[in-house]
């Protein structure tokens, strides 16, 4: 099993907005793999702001970030960060 | 009624974005073009060269926000941001690459794709029950109006063009549209979409302009050079008012403008109570240019000079000769007034490296203000070098923020006694005798009161992060901002013991919260034995008021009452009940009505 999930929730006041997510998608554009992000059973692409709206994930939100490939664990710690730091706001 | 019918007056309804009334012509930013696109189907043989077509298109936006970005003033900079986002959309997946995909399967050409794929999009957002998130949809719809723009080579609407005094009216407003706006020629916002939270809600909120959005189809009863009233308070537009309702409006608008002048005449007389105890009422400033309000509403002084300004928008650390230049023109101006400088009361490397990803969990509670500047002792002696140089030409106090311990008074002050000895070392001019505060702001500082009060010249009390961390409230957190009150009875216990030890310790004590600029508190800070209250300029005038129509005996009495009570809610009652005349009588002059608008 490759792939390294760790569980999240949105705490900063704006939630998941385009700002917030345009940041995790630089990051995840760096990965070697695909990144994921799950929301009650929707999975979205790390790498696009659009999906990622579309979860409409507001504040107290719980998500699951998943990366396919071990390399990019340094990416799954860094997007946990910034979510759980509610990016900074 | 149709549009066409002429000029009746018609009022339409709106959200209020911002408030204020403006009475103008009407300037519509016309975006026809963009919306109605060719579709056709292409040659199998020149897909290829339609995909490019659409790659052009994109490459062309990209470069626009760039070039819109970097000629973004200083001033606006926190907006760009937003910019910045729309330029990652551009290349998003779900745009670009479905839209590409579009054209190669479906064999339409790229207006078609783009226009279907973004519905798609749009659609996806409906479903949005968070009213925020559902609105940020509108970043995709300016985003993919820049690149159909492109595509079809409508013309641009060059808002920056504009070269008279109107209102603007328009379907929305992108943040790149609003950052290109000569905003000294705008005198309202009129739009068919955005709401409260939207781009341009923010901007006009900003600038003091009036807003109403949120409209509809009604904007398109507007015409060009229409006659047009905004009233932002209440969220209406009037459409070629008649003479009624146009005299209405501008007596309106001029009692409001008058009100303004005669409170700001009236912020001229001094600051004494009615038993001859003289207050001295201070502005907060952020900005050298705001020294202007502070003197135009008759204050004292500048009791809060915050300084982080200069470290933000930025890639390194400003020198000592330009943070030394900035509070030169501030002490110039003042002359023998006092200015009140703090020392920079934010994590220095975060504002340097503006946005940077090593986030703090807690940064109210982490590493900031007078913790950051002892951990830097560069960043720290280049801003204490600065303010003991500027002090020779002016009347100069410093004030060290957040302070928690006494080692950090210490240590701040063998700091600043460092400092004067390398100036001294090195003959450059500077002053050393100036006097010292802290902000008590964090409830440590005021268990330990007596202890500081040995080490310094002057306390100043910082209500909203004393409130803050007194009662574990987060006033940005919608579920508990509404406990975040400064009648607290623990607040009002605070700030007397912090002004009981000042006075046994014959030290001075100011405050330069949000507390002090509210008229209905004067009488409990007077009374508590405050001699000196600091605010933002706006609200000089009405404390000074305040100041005038209250005497130090009845502050007396009225904060023995008000200490007896148990709850925020009895103590607030007490207060409206005693000053409630006083408030409508001296200081609002009747005008309950404008009051409300502060």
């Amino acid at each position: 099993m490759s792939r390294l999930s760790k569980d999240l929730t949105i705490v900063n006041e704006l939630g998941l907005h385009a700002r917030s997510a345009a940041r995790i998608a630089k990051i995840a554009q760096t990965a070697r793999a695909q990144v994921w992000i799950e929301k009650d059973g929707e999975t979205v692409d790390a790498t696009s702001v659009i999906d990622m709206l579309t979860l409409a994930g507001a504040k107290g939100t719980q998500l699951t970030l998943t990366i396919e490939d071990p390399d990019d664990f340094a990416i799954l710690n860094d997007i946990a960060r910034l979510i759980e730091n509610g990016f900074g706001e | 009624m149709t549009p066409a019918d002429g000029n009746s007056e018609r009022q339409l309804d709106g959200i209020s974005a911002s408030p204020g009334i403006c009475i103008g012509k009407a300037y519509l930013v016309d975006k026809e073009g963009v919306d109605i696109v060719k579709q056709y189907y292409v040659q199998p043989n020149t897909v290829q060269d339609e995909v490019n077509r659409f790659k052009t298109a994109v490459k062309q936006a990209t470069e626009e926000l760039r070039a819109i970005i970097d000629e973004t003033p200083d001033d606006l900079r926190q907006h760009a941001y937003i910019l910045e986002t729309h330029m990652v959309l551009l290349k998003d997946k779900m745009l670009y690459e479905r839209t590409i995909e579009a054209i190669e399967k479906e064999k339409i050409n790229a207006e078609w794709a783009l226009k279907k794929i973004v519905a798609n999009v749009k659609g996806m957002f409906l479903e949005i029950a968070d009213a925020y998130l559902k609105e940020r949809a509108a970043d995709i719809v300016h985003v993919s109006d820049r690149i159909m723009r492109n595509l079809v080579g409508a013309e641009q609407v060059n808002i920056g063009a504009i070269d008279k005094r109107v209102i603007l009216i328009a379907d929305d407003l992108s943040p790149a549209e609003t950052s290109q706006i000569q905003l000294e020629r705008i005198m309202g916002f009129v739009t068919a979409r955005g709401g409260r939270a939207s781009h341009t809600s923010i901007i006009a909120r900003t600038l003091g302009i009036p807003a109403v959005l949120g409209l509809g189809k009604a904007t398109q009863q507007i015409r060009n050079d229409d006659l047009i009233i905004i009233d932002g308070t209440a969220g209406v537009v009037i459409i070629n008012p008649d003479e009624e309702t146009l005299l209405s409006f501008e007596e309106q608008k001029n009692r409001w403008e008058e009100y303004q002048a005669r409170i700001t005449r009236k912020g001229r007389l001094a600051s004494e109570t009615l038993d001859g105890v003289k207050i001295n009422i201070m502005g907060n400033i952020e900005l050298p240019e705001e020294l202007v309000s502070v003197l135009d509403h008759g204050g004292d002084g500048i009791g809060l000079y915050r300084t982080e300004f200069q470290y933000l928008s930025r890639p390194d650390f400003p020198s000592e000769f330009e943070l030394y230049d900035r509070y030169k023109d501030v002490v110039d101006v003042l002359a023998h007034r006092p200015v009140t400088i703090r020392t920079l009361d934010i994590n220095g490397d975060k504002a340097i490296a503006n946005g940077s990803m090593a986030d703090e969990a807690n940064p109210a509670l982490g590493l900031r203000a007078i913790r950051y500047c002892l951990k830097k002792p560069d960043v720290f002696r280049t801003q204490l070098r600065a303010i003991l140089r500027v002090a020779v030409h002016g009347n100069v106090r410093i004030l060290f923020p957040m302070i928690s311990s006494i080692e950090e008074v210490d240590a701040a002050i063998a700091y600043l006694d460092e400092t004067a000895a390398d100036l001294q070392r090195e003959g450059i001019a500077h002053n050393r005798d100036i006097e010292i505060g802290i902000m008590v702001e964090v409830p440590s500082a005021v268990a330990l009161a007596d202890l500081l009060a040995e080490k310094v010249d002057f306390f100043s009390i910082g209500t909203n992060d004393l409130i803050q961390y007194t009662l574990a409230i987060d006033r940005g957190n919608r579920e508990v901002a509404h406990l975040y009150n400064p009648l607290h009875p623990a607040i009002l216990r605070m700030i007397k013991r912090i002004c009981d030890v000042a006075a046994e310790k014959g030290i001075m004590v100011t405050m330069c919260g949000e507390m002090a600029g509210d008229p209905l508190h004067v009488p409990i800070l007077v009374g508590m034995g405050m001699s000196e209250l600091s605010m933002n300029p706006h609200a000089i005038p009405e404390v000074k008021s305040m100041v005038r129509a209250i005497s130090t005996t009845d502050a007396e009495q009225i904060v023995a009452d008000l200490l007896k009570l148990s709850t925020s809610e009895q103590i607030d009652k007490l207060l409206h009940d005693t000053y409630n005349q006083t408030l409508k009588e001296k200081v609002y002059n009747g005008h309950n009505g404008v009051a409300a608008h502060h």
